[in-house]
């Protein structure tokens, strides 16, 4: 499996792993000095706010505005207070990963067949059916809430976690299909043919020789469909009414914090905090999934 | 792909029958993502453009024709209109311009630099990957008149008071949060380019400069150009940083801001309608020209599956 990961890697997008010997040769110069300068430089660009979020979630409500670069009373009472009674922050944690999770299963499945026929099968209307995907991933969202929102409310579905999965799946549907395809696209399908000369139906060729193959293509769409999902904010703010069902990043943009004065600053950052951290996580280990799945999308 | 030779010959080679088999195959694979982008896309902006043509309201509205749509262009809402149009587009001017510039210099960087490229890969990845909510609250309280913000530059600004500190705090939370992004599509169009034609170039006494205007603009176009069209369709529907930060005042309501508050807050629908088909029409028209005047073929990128980078 690992060596078809690696060879994947190769094919997908030319990356550092591939040896550049030459350039490497140079000694220090003021080039490469001023290149660290300009990587430490993006570096800061980078992750400075969210070090200052992390940063303003560890202060207390008497220093919240010090404005210092280190909590110098570093205190988990914003943490205490997410979770506090005020504040539904463990519902919503609960709600976004039941939203996230069931996008990401839901779109896969039906993605896998759409790319899979896509990249695989002739069939009439193919270009019609490309053309819906590339259409509705240029739709501004706005234009769906309203009969959207009026449809689901015909349903009695307002405030439901379906009102929020369905439209999801169908934003994640353009970009799932177009990075599987082309996943499903640069695959050996000399190996289907042959299990299928072999005897296999093509379902079972499917299934046991396509589907294996796929799994690192599969994995980063399920990354970045699940980010997506997990990130998504205007329907949900539309859709979601109470806490039964209002996912994180919803719940955040209407918290109330520890202290009396309506600014939830060290709460809302706390929150910030916890629900990036899995996000963090999966960039850390995923990085190379992620961007080639990215770029598929724009450079092939 | 190399591979997909290999799949062109194969599917020569394959019989009618088989074909057949294959579209009815190919039919029941494809259908349910096609149920779904109907019934949550096509429907929902059908039935929007056919609510713009009927009055406000809930039961029995009245045919008004193009009423809505004189309203939003030259009639009550025109002012609020031609605002939030004038915003919408120099957010996506001002955060393009700026996003396409700090991301095709963080690219070049990443290009060069060897070690710590996984760690700059990482730090790149931090501000795609947060949340825009938790960003839009992250930016809303460091532009706090007691924030960081203020602290660093020793100003007083009331940033999201008024009208021209609050375009510019959303400016710069927009750049921060998808400059890495634009800088990691232009890497993977960076990393097309031959090291051979660069060694040529320098054999025959290229400056740095002169590579850069000669070789690397012109290869990396396509890359860039795609990477532009993307941010184009995803800055002119901008909604969650205004909708957050300021709640779109301040002359901060976008065109995406301004049909949800006219549906949904002040319930009229018929006009909402009408707003969010014009928002549609301008998007439209925008990306059509832009890839007519500059020549991007992700349409054909998509379709045929093959780069524009080779």
């Amino acid at each position: 499996m690992t060596e078809t990961v690696t060879a994947r890697r190769d094919t997908e997008v030319p990356r550092t792993s591939t040896p550049t010997p030459p350039r490497r040769r140079r000694r220090f110069t003021w080039g490469t000095g001023g290149l660290y300068v300009a990587l430490v430089a993006i570096g800061i660009f980078c992750l400075a706010p969210f070090y200052w979020m992390v940063v303003s979630s560890l202060k207390g409500p008497a220093d919240i505005f010090d404005n210092s670069l280190v909590p110098l009373e570093p205190t988990l009472e914003n943490y205490a207070a997410v979770f506090g009674a005020q504040n539904t922050f463990a519902l919503a944690l609960r709600n976004s990963v039941i939203i996230a999770g069931s996008v990401t299963v839901i779109a896969l499945v039906f993605g896998i067949f759409a790319s899979y026929a896509i990249a695989r099968l002739q069939f009439r209307g193919k270009n019609l059916v490309l053309g819906l995907f590339l259409a509705t991933s240029m739709f501004p969202g706005v234009a769906i809430l309203t009969p959207l929102f009026q449809l689901f409310a015909d349903l009695g579905w307002i405030d439901t976690f379906q009102a929020m999965i369905i439209p999801d799946v169908s934003f994640s549907l353009p970009l799932g299909v177009w990075i599987l395809t082309s996943f499903f696209r640069a695959m050996p399908w000399e190996l289907e043919a042959a299990a299928r000369v072999d005897g296999c139906t093509r379902g079972q060729a499917f299934r046991k020789i396509i589907l294996p193959l796929a799994v690192p293509g599969v994995f980063t769409t399920a990354i970045l469909v699940f980010i997506s999902a997990w990130n998504e904010f205007m329907i949900a703010n539309s859709m979601s009414l109470t806490s039964a069902s209002q996912p994180v990043t919803v719940a955040i943009a209407q918290f109330s914090g520890i202290s009396q004065y309506d600014k939830p600053y060290g709460t809302q950052m706390a929150a910030g905090v916890l629900v990036t951290i899995p996000l963090i996580i999966l960039v850390l280990i995923f990085q190379r999934r992620i961007i080639s799945g990215l770029t598929a999308g724009g450079v092939k | 792909m190399a591979i997909s030779l290999g799949t062109a010959r194969t599917r020569r080679r394959r019989p009618r029958e088989s074909r057949e088999r294959d579209g009815r195959l190919a039919f029941w694979l494809v259908i349910p993502s096609v149920i779904v982008l109907t019934v949550v896309i096509a429907f929902p902006v059908i039935s929007s453009v056919v609510r713009s043509f009927f009055g406000d309201g809930i039961g029995d509205v009245p045919f008004v024709g193009f009423q809505n749509y004189a309203d939003a262009l030259w009639g009550y809402g025109a002012q609020e209109f031609w605002a939030a149009t004038g915003i919408t587009y120099l957010f996506a001017g001002v955060t393009i311009v700026l996003e396409t510039l700090i991301g095709l210099g963080m690219a070049l960087v990443a290009n060069r630099a060897f070690r710590g490229r996984g760690l700059l890969r990482a730090s790149v990845l931090v501000p795609w990957a947060i949340p825009t909510a938790v960003a839009a609250v992250l930016w809303k309280w460091a532009f706090d008149p007691q924030g960081i913000i203020n602290a660093i530059t020793g100003s007083t600004v009331v940033w999201t008071g008024s009208a021209v500190p609050s375009i510019i705090a959303i400016i710069i939370a927009d750049t921060w949060k998808t400059a890495p992004f634009v800088a990691l599509l232009i890497l993977a169009g960076l990393q097309i380019i031959p090291d051979d034609v660069y060694e040529a170039a320098k054999i025959d006494g290229a400056s740095a400069w002169k590579r850069f205007w000669y070789i690397t603009l012109p290869l990396v176009r396509p890359a860039l150009l795609v990477a532009v069209l993307f941010r184009l369709l995803d800055a002119l529907r901008m909604y969650d940083l205004p909708e957050i930060m300021t709640n779109g005042a301040n002359g901060t309501a976008t065109l995406s801001v301004l049909v949800v508050q006219s549906t949904l807050s002040q319930l009229k629908p018929g006009y909402g309608g009408a707003l969010s088909t014009l928002t549609f029409a301008l998007i439209f028209v925008t990306a059509y020209l832009f890839v007519r005047l500059l020549g991007v073929n992700a349409v054909d990128q998509a379709s045929s599956g093959k780069g524009a980078g080779r």
